[in-house]
């Protein structure tokens, strides 16, 4: 299958490595990726700051970029989230049936990749290897807004090597939020000191999620207090072969 | 009554109330978050009553049924809420009662002032009434010179506290029991000076206190929980009893319920008593549900009032995405499962509504620029919509009304704020790949800023995050400039 990567803004800025991971998974499995450089973001961040008219250009230049593609796969639920449930609510909102519907058309056909592995390409063994400790995060937009469910643990369980350790009060967010995390510090902080509590008493070295955003945000409230264990996405993970971690 | 209003519905007015804080959200949340004793009280409570609803819940093959039959039911409703009311009004009359329409607090505040000075008495029972509460109707009695007095225990001690209520369900949530023992043995008239902090031994000096008060009330105050049109009954559905002594024992009953309460059927409850208790306390039913359908001659109270109350609910009806707030049932679920509200507590809310819902309802019927940092008291996790019973789709609300902030804050200034013009750069930046490509590769300039791939300190706003965070270092090669080196040939 050929595959239209939409890397999300984030990834491709700071998190390189999940983007190239996420196109050597998809290699090895046999399929074909795509990647639109006229891509840039999905407003998601505009959209939940409150800023819609600001989110309006980038939601079109989304619809745009991603209408060739057959399948469109992001290594994040969050920015999928966004692109599902919100682009087409927006362009109706600030009266432009014409591209809500266009959004809708992308909306449709776009996956987070543990939807593209599980539902699409339906992989559950992706041969990988990846000898580690590991404890899984879910994300609440993977997790509540795409009801991604246990597919991305059903993919982590079929890695060679790999310990999944369980991760209590799993579902309880991370204290992320975007602009949440600067608007409302202190609580975000708050937030973000249990679920590092409970990440640590895990015992693991590696803690994944599908988002690279709350990811940041657990990786460096761990990397402050000099604390294990390390982030490392979802992909990266299913990319790995055991040759290097 | 019959007046006819017309123009824009109108919000909560200033002044008067529990839907305004003193304080920004941020401001007050960091001084609940300093209070170790508030943490350890709501963690404890809330994760408590999480775990008795997820176990009742989980109880029925139908709970989703349920909650779509819920949310149906409220929103065929509200769409003719009109129609319904009016129908309340005339079942009402028709059974003796008396119906007052208040367009807002003040309104009805002198409504419930003007009858209960009729009546000649100066002292009140309350129900637990979140509308009573939202419209400051025991502060507007006392300053007429007429006593109210909180019956539900959790109320109790908030009055006797000289507190406000923290949760909508649980409103002294934020207090342990040697809290309450000491509120009781400062404020509670005639109680035993050697009580403990057992609780049974509380809740014994909570019931001879208001065992007098309830024999003595010539005069209750209540709000509902439904009230059917088709019949003029009115409901309340409570765990301790003393509802059910307001709403019998006294001569005179007023009753206040915003108009968003109105259910169209007794068939439409089935639904609902199953919703509610589940939701609220974790029970599979609650202890009391009393019913009263206007006067019924020698029986009960034999006067009864019902004060129809409005206070912004109509302008919330017109906001055709934010309407669905006008189904929420008073449950609390939200509260309970929210990670902000069980960090920070009610207070830091401002507003008689607090948590998920009430950083929804509190800007929609104040107006969001009197509530503005409300809708941002998320971090739009999504629990409190999978909880919700009504599947109120929370997150979705609070971002539209993110927006409604934003939109009128450019409409009321000619300079936009810094964050807008951020904004706006970003979005002019992400509109082309070009720029932004340029954008990153300036970005790489903060690698000087990193040690050991990391930055422990940034500049103003995002020293916010780096208070308590790390930041990674930019790549030296961005997703993009990798693609386009090896992928794509010249």
């Amino acid at each position: 299958m050929r595959v239209g990567l939409f890397v999300t803004c984030l990834v491709d800025a700071l998190f390189p490595s999940v983007g190239q991971a996420t196109v050597s998974l998809l290699e090895r499995l046999g399929h074909e990726v795509e990647f639109p450089q006229q891509q840039t973001c999905c407003g998601q961040m505009h959209i939940n700051t409150g800023y819609q008219q600001s989110a309006l250009p980038l939601i079109a230049r989304h619809a745009e970029v991603f209408a060739g593609c057959d399948v469109v796969v992001a290594p994040s639920g969050s920015c999928v989230g966004s692109v599902r449930h919100q682009h087409a609510a927006v362009a109706r909102r600030l009266g432009d049936p014409e591209l809500a519907e266009r959004s809708a058309v992308i909306a449709a056909k776009t996956f987070e990749l543990s939807e593209l592995l599980v539902d699409v390409l339906g992989v559950e063994d992706v041969g990988a290897t990846y000898e580690h400790r590991v404890t899984y995060h879910p994300t609440c937009h993977s997790l509540r807004m795409l009801r991604v469910g246990d597919k991305p643990l059903r993919l982590l369980r079929r890695v060679r090597g790999l310990t999944l350790v369980e991760l209590e009060g799993a579902d309880q967010c991370c204290g992320f939020g975007g602009t949440f995390a600067l608007k409302n510090a202190e609580t975000s902080a708050a937030m973000l000191a249990d679920k590092m509590t409970r990440v640590i008493e895990t015992g693991a070295e590696v803690v994944t999620a599908g988002d690279s955003s709350c990811l940041m945000h657990i990786g460096g409230g761990l990397s402050r207090l000099e604390a294990e264990p390390r982030p490392v996405h979802l992909a990266e993970i299913l990319a790995s072969t055991g040759a290097a971690a | 009554m019959s007046r006819a209003f017309v123009g824009m519905p109108v919000h909560a007015p200033r002044g008067v109330g529990a839907l305004r804080g003193r304080e920004p959200f941020p401001d007050a949340a960091r001084t609940a978050l300093g209070d170790g004793q508030l943490r350890r009280n709501l963690g404890h409570a809330t994760a408590t009553i999480r775990a008795k609803r997820a176990q009742v819940v989980a109880e029925l093959d139908d709970w989703e049924q349920l909650r779509r039959a819920g949310e149906a039911i409220k929103t065929a409703t509200m769409a003719r809420l009109d129609e319904h009311l009016v129908r309340l009004e005339s079942a009402v009359q028709a059974r003796g009662g008396v119906v007052h329409w208040a367009r807002d607090a003040n309104e009805a505040n002198s409504i419930v002032t003007r009858l209960v000075r009729e009546t000649g008495h100066r002292e009140v029972v309350k129900v637990k009434s979140m509308a009573t509460q939202e419209i400051g109707l025991n502060e507007a009695l006392e300053a007429a010179g007429i006593t109210a007095y909180e019956t539900d225990l959790a109320e109790l001690i908030v009055q006797l506290g000289h507190d406000t209520p923290s949760h909508i369900l649980v409103p002294a949530i934020h207090r342990n029991r040697s809290e309450i023992r000491d509120i009781f043995l400062a404020e509670m008239a005639g109680v035993d000076p050697a009580l403990t902090d057992n609780p049974p031994a509380l809740a014994e000096a909570a019931r001879r206190y208001l065992r007098a008060k309830f024999l003595a009330a010539k005069v209750a105050v209540s709000g509902v929980n439904f009230a059917i049109a088709d019949t003029g009954t009115c409901l309340v559905v409570e765990s301790e009893g003393n509802g059910r002594m307001c709403l019998t024992l006294p001569e005179t009953l007023i009753t206040v319920m915003g108009i968003e309460k109105v259910l169209p059927s007794w068939s439409d409850l089935e639904v609902f008593l199953q919703l509610l208790p589940r939701s609220s306390t974790g029970e599979r039913m609650n202890p009391y549900t009393s019913a009263w359908t206007g006067v019924t001659p020698g029986d009960g109270p034999q006067a009864f009032h019902l004060v129809l109350v409005d206070n912004g609910r109509t302008a919330v009806l017109a906001d055709d995405v934010g309407r669905s707030a006008l189904n929420c049932i008073r449950c609390s679920a939200c509260l309970n499962v929210c990670p902000v509200y069980e960090r920070v507590g009610g207070h830091a809310y401002g507003s008689v509504y607090p948590g998920p819902i009430g950083a929804v309802l509190s800007p929609q019927l104040t107006g969001v620029e009197d509530n503005a940092s409300l809708p941002y008291a998320s971090s739009l996790c999504g629990a409190c919509f999978d909880a919700c019973p009504v599947r109120i789709d929370i997150p979705n609300l609070l971002v539209n009304l993110r927006a409604q902030h934003v939109e009128a804050y450019s409409a009321a200034h000619t300079v936009p704020s810094a964050e807008a013009v951020a904004m706006a750069a970003a979005s002019w930046t992400m509109e082309s790949a070009t720029r932004f490509d340029l954008a990153e590769r300036s970005m790489r300039a903060g690698r000087a800023l990193a040690r050991q791939g990391r930055i422990r300190r940034l500049p103003p706003p995002l020293s916010a995050w780096s208070k308590a965070r790390d930041a990674p270092a930019p790549p030296a090669e961005t997703f993009r400039q990798w693609w386009a080196r090896t992928r794509v040939t010249p």
